[in-house]
C-alpha cells in the first residue's frame, strides 16, 4: 500500500469519489493503463493523492509502489466518473461502507466533508483483514466521534488484544446496528472487492434502503473464473 | 509519447494475443463485475422483454416465449472500459436479427435504440451496431444460465463495443429517431464506445 501525491498540470478539479487513469509507457512504446481512485479531497488543488494497493502479478501497481520516485513524471488523466460521487451540498446522511482498499474514494468524501466544515451526519463502516491493513487509521480515528462522524472498524482475520471494534464480516446485523436507518434516507456508498459489495448491497436492500440510494464500486476478482 | 522512467511492463504476450487486445486494455482470465448499484434479481415469472418503437409496442416475450425463439451460440472477446479484456467468452441467446424477425419487422423503424433495464440503467446504441449478427440478448454464459451479477436472466451483448453497452438485466429495447445518451453516456463516457478507437470518455 502506498499513497502518492502528484503535482498536476491543468487539473480541472474533481468531485469526491472520482478516479484517474494512469498510463505508463516503456521506452519501446509498450503501454499499460489502470484506474485509481482519488484519495484527496475535492477541489481544484493541483495536487492529487492516490492510494495504491499492490495487486500481485499486476504491472502498474507494483511500479507505482516500488519504482516510482519523487520527481518522476507520469501520464495521469481525469477526473473520471460522474456517478459514484458525493459533494457537501448533499444534505442526506452519508453512509460509507468500505472493504479493504475500497476505503480510498470514501476517504476523499470524508476529507471533502471535513474540509467543507459540513455537519452532515456521516458513518463509516470499514472492514479490513487485520489491524495492519487499515488504511488512514490515525486520520480516521482523529476524526471519529466529532462533527457528526462515527467510525466502526471490523476485522475479518483476527484482532489484537484489547481491540474495541468488530471482529466479523459485515453482515445484516452490523449494517442495521451501525448504519443509518432507511427512514433517515441516507446516501450510501459501498466500495470494495466484488463479493463484499455484492453481499453488502443485497443486505442493504433487504433492510429497506432504496436501490437508487445505494451506489457501488466493485473491484478485483469475482472468484468466478468461468 | 512520454516514456515513464523505470517502466518496462510485462510485454510477455505473443503477437497473436496482442493483436486481439484493443489499445490500453489488458487480458484477464477472471470475469469482473462492474455495476453502479445493487444486483437486480428479477424472477423469471415476472420477466419479459419488450420491443418498442414510435410509441408503439412492437413485440413482447415472456420467459418461455423468449426461450422458444431461435437460439444462437457464439464466442466473442469482450472489452470493459475499466481496461480488462476477456477472450473467448461463450454465450447463448437470441440475435437482435431474430428478435426483429420474430416481431415481424422487415426493416428497423428508426436509427437508434435505447436499452432499458431493471434498476433503471440505460444505454444507447445505433441500430447498425445491433443488426447483421453483431448483437444478441443472451441468457447463458459458458453453457449455464447467466448469473444475476453478470446480468441474468438476460443481458444485451454488443461485444464489439465497450462492455457497458452490453446492458445487464435488459427489459426494453426502444427505437428512437435521434441518438440520445444513456446512463454512463450522460456521465462522461463516450456516446459510441469503440474499444479499437479507444473511445472511453466523451471527447475521445
Amino acid at each position: 500500500m502506498r499513497s502518492v501525491t502528484f503535482e498536476t498540470t491543468a487539473w480541472p478539479g474533481h468531485t469526491a469519489g472520482q478516479h484517474v487513469d494512469i498510463r505508463l509507457t516503456a521506452d519501446n512504446g509498450y503501454q499499460a493503463q489502470r484506474s485509481y481512485s482519488i484519495a484527496s479531497p475535492a477541489g481544484r488543488a493541483p495536487r492529487v493523492e492516490l492510494t495504491v494497493e499492490c495487486v500481485s502479478g499486476g504491472e502498474v501497481s507494483p511500479f507505482l509502489i516500488e519504482e516510482l520516485r519523487a520527481g518522476d513524471t507520469i501520464e495521469l488523466r481525469g477526473p473520471i466518473g460522474g456517478y459514484f460521487t458525493w459533494n457537501p451540498g448533499i444534505s442526506s446522511p452519508l453512509m460509507l461502507i468500505a472493504g479493504g482498499s475500497g476505503v480510498v474514494p470514501l476517504m476523499s468524501m470524508l476529507r471533502t466533508r471535513s474540509q467543507a466544515g459540513s455537519k452532515v451526519p456521516a458513518k463509516l463502516l470499514y472492514s479490513a483483514r487485520s489491524v495492519e491493513d487499515i488504511i488512514y487509521r490515525g486520520e480516521l480515528e482523529l476524526a471519529a466521534n466529532r462533527d457528526g462522524f462515527d467510525l466502526v472498524h471490523t476485522l475479518t482475520r483476527g484482532a489484537p488484544a484489547g481491540w474495541k471494534g468488530q471482529t466479523r464480516r459485515v453482515d445484516r446485523d452490523m449494517l442495521a446496528q451501525y448504519g443509518f436507518q432507511p427512514a433517515e434516507e441516507p446516501q450510501i456508498f459501498v466500495c470494495g472487492p466484488t463479493s463484499f459489495v455484492e453481499t453488502v448491497a443485497d443486505q442493504l436492500v433487504t433492510l429497506g434502503h432504496g436501490e437508487s440510494a445505494i451506489k457501488t464500486e466493485r473491484f478485483g476478482p469475482t472468484g468466478d473464473k468461468r | 509519447m512520454q516514456v515513464t522512467r523505470g517502466f518496462k511492463g510485462k510485454q510477455g504476450d505473443s503477437k497473436a494475443t496482442t493483436d486481439r487486445v484493443p489499445p490500453g486494455q489488458y487480458v484477464t482470465q477472471d470475469f469482473p463485475v462492474l455495476t453502479s448499484g445493487p444486483t437486480q434479481r428479477t424472477p423469471l415469472a415476472s420477466w419479459s422483454l419488450v420491443l418498442q418503437g414510435g410509441g408503439q409496442l412492437l413485440a413482447r416475450w415472456n420467459w418461455a416465449e423468449f426461450e422458444a425463439l431461435p437460439q444462437t451460440e457464439r464466442t466473442f472477446d469482450i472489452h470493459c472500459v475499466t481496461k480488462w479484456t476477456k477472450f473467448d467468452t461463450r454465450w447463448r441467446g437470441v440475435t437482435f436479427d431474430d428478435l426483429l424477425r420474430a416481431a415481424g419487422l422487415t426493416s428497423t423503424p428508426q436509427m437508434y435504440v435505447m436499452a432499458h433495464c431493471d434498476g433503471g440503467y440505460t444505454t444507447n446504441l445505433p441500430v447498425a451496431d445491433l443488426i447483421a449478427g453483431k448483437a444478441m440478448v443472451v441468457t447463458h454464459f459458458d453453457g449455464l444460465p447467466l448469473p444475476a451479477e453478470h446480468g441474468g436472466p438476460a443481458r444485451l451483448l454488443v461485444p464489439h463495443l465497450y462492455f457497458w453497452k452490453s446492458a445487464k438485466w435488459v427489459r426494453r429495447l426502444v427505437f428512437m429517431e435521434t441518438n440520445a445518451p444513456g446512463f454512463w453516456e450522460s456521465l462522461g463516457y463516450h456516446i459510441y464506445g469503440d474499444p479499437w478507437r479507444e473511445q472511453r470518455y466523451s471527447g475521445d
